[in-house]
């Protein structure tokens, strides 16, 4: 798994998407979202992105659709048997539906994913705003701090972090896993959105409107804001993409999900101790999360390529 | 030179200070019994009790319990394991066999990435450099809790080309598949940072000159346009540090090799607290002290930095 | 030195004849060098002498075999050094021309040598690479070099960095590493454009100075009317590349045979004509993708007329026998004799 900064920094598949795109054109030019549609709808890495993301999220919403197992209901005497029936990939260590309980396991990445990326996705506007608008020693505070998190490697914290908020022994560690990655994966969202934030104060337009004096709130959410969230949200995709990741090494490692809350990370733990002898039960749940994970990365990344000016 | 040594220093020391804080209030910081967050599940003997409480200063106010917990950073205690050993013995144990694996995770992982990223430099739009920019992308993306037991079911165990699991004494050819599996991590970044670096130094001017004087293309390449191309790359070293050892702590555990992420993720599952505690503050430490290492050496590649 | 086949020490020095060069970028063709022609003698100092973009340095750039391909292709043409075609040896061959037989200067020395290299070392590298010299060898003959360009305290500064220098004296390292293999042909492109008006004149100095010791052939490529008056023996105008006219230093100076090149000569500021208003040319030049039909000069010329707009261009018009010189103008007499 790798880090945040070096996904954004990385450059995009398919050589240079840049120059000669085309005649250049001398009329007046499409908005940026219009353009970045444009690029999008031709980029084939685009639509496999598209098409499994939405799989993934009906299977997240509707398990129901694609089995009608209790992926709970688990017979010893079931144990390692090949498919059969609508157990499509047969049966685990402990006699349970591998299919449904993959298919049910989306439903916990997903939330985990999503909740823990709304939570970062927000502290990062907060403080990436108020340290890029406001500056001075706000911002340097910020800055320093933003230092120090990143001082400590992210998985180490969230071990530390989730062991202890999910020390209540009922709980089945959902709430303690997403807040954990939500209060850690921030960083790297409210430096964009800060820097962002500088380059957007600096131009003359919003010099303009505040001499005519607009508000602070006005000109955040109506001048600095809409030139600045696309950037932000292809940053979150990346970051869906490696929180689901995250979650799953934490589980993984049993600080993640546990007492019976299904997650790809404890499949792939139990399956990894047993593969030995019987492969499938760790195959399947790590070709889920592998896909999965894939498949945020790459839309993040065709649509980050599809905005990235520099790359025009 | 100086000035940025003594400027960086300064970063550290803050940085130390933060960072430890940090680490130490997620721990204890707000906990209503942290005796019992520290054990997790298992039941407390009303010694341990007395003994957690008074080695943690826990009867004390939080900024106490931080200064006793610097104090034995700084002095190199780390403290005792719930199964009554001392970390830092532990840790002497554990550390040789994982700077072996990492250490062949590198040698790897540089030797890949840069040999393959000048090479999808030159041929810039080539069929090599498109198949190894998508390659790199699902790398990117692999989780390693996909990585680590996939790799050990198909080369280890179904081909049976790598041994799956490693014995005591660790050989280097039961080491060699699992760092394969940790070089995976830093492969695809440090591959396209090479990339990009060595497309942009083929243009510089210093390149042009280098061939008037008449150098072959061979020499050209890797001794002008590779030494001003890994500046970038030697710095994403430091940044890569940190999920290489979240990477150390699975892989370890599903090669089952005894060093230092086994010994975390035994620690995590038996939930010894004191014990994750204390390898993760060291591992902390030692993250801060890699990253000024990468930093002087940045200055050492760079001499428009040494001079300053 | 290593021999080379084929060459003949009593063949001219340097033979440039009706080279093209053109870019082949996503944007369509661009014909860099259309038919450039000139020659060099030993110990002699040809001026290319044109606007930016006109395809001087490209030619030099071709002479040395350092254009970035792709883009750039020679297409057409001959480089003969000593009656040796230089575009039909192998790489190998042509590697060894470089530095050796052929070296060049660049404009900007700071970013022309490599930032992360003392100088010792770069300049070391050529005798250790052509020469198989040791190390410490190499760096006796490199401190050697700093004095002859005059760098003050060489063997100090052998250690030095690019960026520890400053503009004057990176330069003269660049002159240094130029004539590090006593080579035979010197190409300066732009030598001193990066430099202070007081720094120029010595740089040109110690240039003029070491080519008179060694008897060297000097391409000078410059923009810089003042500075060809004062080094060059003759001078070669490139337009739109194609060389536009072709004389003796004295007698372009006095009676110009081209448009272009009356121009360029009007355009300098003088003391004499102080108050008066100083004359610019008209227009840009023109974009290498798409040169005007016929003279490539005739949308901004003052003489121009229908026979000038239609192709073919003009051809190289012989003006004078002794000195030889050419002008690619259909009404050459008509522009020198006034």
């Amino acid at each position: 798994m790798s880090d945040l900064n070096t996904v954004t920094s990385a450059e995009a598949p398919g050589g240079q998407p840049s120059l000669p795109r085309g005649p250049v054109k001398k009329d007046k030019p499409r908005s940026l979202a219009a353009d970045a549609w444009a690029d999008l709808r031709k980029r084939k890495i685009f639509w496999v992105a598209i098409v499994l993301v939405a799989a993934i999220l009906v299977m997240a919403i509707w398990p129901t659709l694609f089995t009608s197992a209790d992926p709970g209901a688990c017979a010893l005497s079931n144990q390692y048997k090949g498919s059969s029936g609508s157990a499509l990939f047969g049966y685990d260590y402990q006699g349970c539906d591998i299919y449904a309980k993959v298919i049910h396991g989306a439903r916990n990445s997903i939330i985990v994913g999503i909740l823990s990326t709304a939570l970062a996705g927000v502290i990062g506007l907060i403080f990436g705003l108020s340290a890029g608008y406001f500056g001075g020693w706000l911002d340097a505070v910020l800055s320093r701090f933003i230092d120090i998190m990143l001082g400590v490697p992210f998985l180490l914290a969230g071990i530390v972090l989730s062991n202890r908020l999910s020390s209540d022994p009922k709980s089945n560690g959902i709430f303690a896993v997403t807040l954990t990655l939500g209060l850690l994966s921030w960083t790297s969202g409210a430096r964009v959105m800060r820097s962002a934030v500088i380059t957007a104060k600096n131009q003359d337009y919003v010099a303009a409107a505040r001499m005519l004096g607009s508000s602070p709130a006005r000109l955040i959410f109506r001048h600095i804001l809409p030139n600045s969230i696309a950037s932000y949200i292809v940053l979150l995709t990346l970051l869906l993409g490696i929180n689901i990741a995250s979650e799953a090494t934490l589980s993984f490692l049993g600080v993640g999900l546990k007492n019976g809350a299904i997650s790809w990370g404890i499949m792939i733990a139990e399956g990894t101790s047993f593969a030995r002898t019987q492969p499938w039960p760790l195959v399947w749940p790590a070709l889920f999360l592998g896909v999965t994970v894939l498949a945020f990365i790459m839309l993040g990344d065709a649509v980050r390529d599809a905005f990235d000016p520099k790359l025009r | 030179m100086f000035r940025y040594i003594v400027r960086r220093l300064l970063q550290m020391v803050l940085t130390f200070f933060g960072a430890t804080f940090l680490l130490f209030a997620l721990v204890f910081a707000n906990q209503k019994d942290p005796i019992q967050a520290l054990v997790g599940e298992r039941p407390v003997t009303e010694s341990q009790r007395t003994f957690l409480t008074e080695r943690y200063h826990l009867d004390d106010g939080f900024f106490t319990q931080y200064w006793y917990y610097l104090k034995g950073v700084l002095t190199g205690d780390f403290g005792t394991s719930l199964t009554g050993r001392k970390i830092v013995d532990m840790m002497s144990d554990a550390w040789p066999v994982t700077l072996r694996l990492a250490l062949i995770a590198i040698v790897i992982a540089a030797t890949f990435s840069v040999s393959a990223g000048v090479y999808s430099a030159i041929k810039r739009g080539g069929i090599f450099d498109n198949v190894s920019l998508l390659l790199t992308l699902v790398l990117l993306a692999m989780p390693i809790v996909v990585i680590a037991p996939l790799f050990q079911l198909i080369f280890g165990i179904q081909l049976g080309w790598f041994p799956p699991t490693a014995t005591r004494d660790a050989t280097f050819w039961q080491l060699l598949l699992p760092a394969i599996v940790l070089a995976c991590i830093v492969i695809a970044p440090e591959m396209r940072v090479t990339r990009t670096a060595v497309a942009e130094n083929l243009r510089a001017d210093y390149v042009r000159t280098a061939r008037a004087k008449g150098l072959t293309r061979m020499r050209v390449i890797w001794v002008h346009v590779l030494r001003n191309s890994l500046i970038p790359v030697v710095t994403l070293i430091g940044v890569d540090l940190g999920g290489l050892m979240a990477g150390a702590i699975v892989t370890e555990h599903v090669f089952n090799i005894p060093g230092v992420g086994f010994n975390l993720a035994r620690a995590i599952r038996t939930e010894d607290g004191p014990l994750v505690v204390g390898f993760v503050s060291i591992l902390v430490i030692l993250f801060l002290f890699i990253n000024l290492l990468v930093d002087l050496m940045y200055a050492a590649l760079d001499p428009r930095i040494r001079y300053e | 030195m290593d021999v080379l086949p084929g060459v003949d020490p009593r063949a001219p020095l340097l033979e440039v004849s009706d080279l093209h060069v053109e870019f082949r970028t996503g944007y369509g063709v661009a014909k860099a060098v259309n038919g450039a022609n000139f020659w060099l003698s030993p110990g002699e100092t040809l001026a290319i002498l044109g606007e930016s973009g006109c395809g001087k340095s490209v030619t030099a750039q071709a002479i040395m075999g350092i254009l970035d391909t792709p883009p750039g292709y020679v297409t057409q043409g001959q480089i003969k050094y000593r009656g040796v075609d230089l575009l039909k040896m192998s790489e190998n061959d042509r590697r060894k021309v470089r530095a050796n037989r052929i070296a060049m200067i660049f404009q900007d020395a700071l970013s022309a040598l490599n930032p992360v290299y003392t100088v010792g070392f770069q300049l070391g590298e050529l005798f250790r690479k052509h020469r198989g010299m040791s190390r410490g060898d190499a760096k006796k003959r490199a401190i050697d070099l700093l004095d002859q360009v005059k760098i003050p305290a060489a063997k100090a500064r052998i250690d030095d960095y690019p960026h520890q220098f400053s503009g004057g004296m990176r330069q003269r390292v660049m002159i240094a590493m130029a004539l590090a293999l006593d080579p035979e042909v010197l190409i300066a492109d732009e030598p001193t454009t990066a430099l202070d008006v007081t720094v120029q004149a010595q740089i040109m100095g110690l240039l003029a100075d070491l080519q008179r010791q060694r008897n060297m052939g000097l391409i000078l490529i410059t923009h810089d009317m003042g500075v060809v008056a004062d080094v060059a023996d003759r001078i070669s105008v490139m337009y739109a590349g194609k060389v536009v006219e072709e004389a003796p230093v004295y007698d372009i100076y006095a009676r110009p045979a081209h448009p272009y090149t009356r121009a360029l000569l009007e355009s300098i500021p003088r003391l004499d004509m102080k108050g008066q208003q100083l004359s610019v040319i008209r227009g840009l030049p023109p974009a290498l993708t798409d040169v005007p039909k016929g003279c490539a000069f005739n949308p901004r010329c003052a003489y121009a007329r229908d026979a000038c707009r239609q192709d073919p261009a003009p051809p190289a018009y012989q003006v004078s026998h002794q000195p030889h010189r050419t002008a690619r103008c259909h009404f050459f007499r008509e522009v020198i004799g006034e």
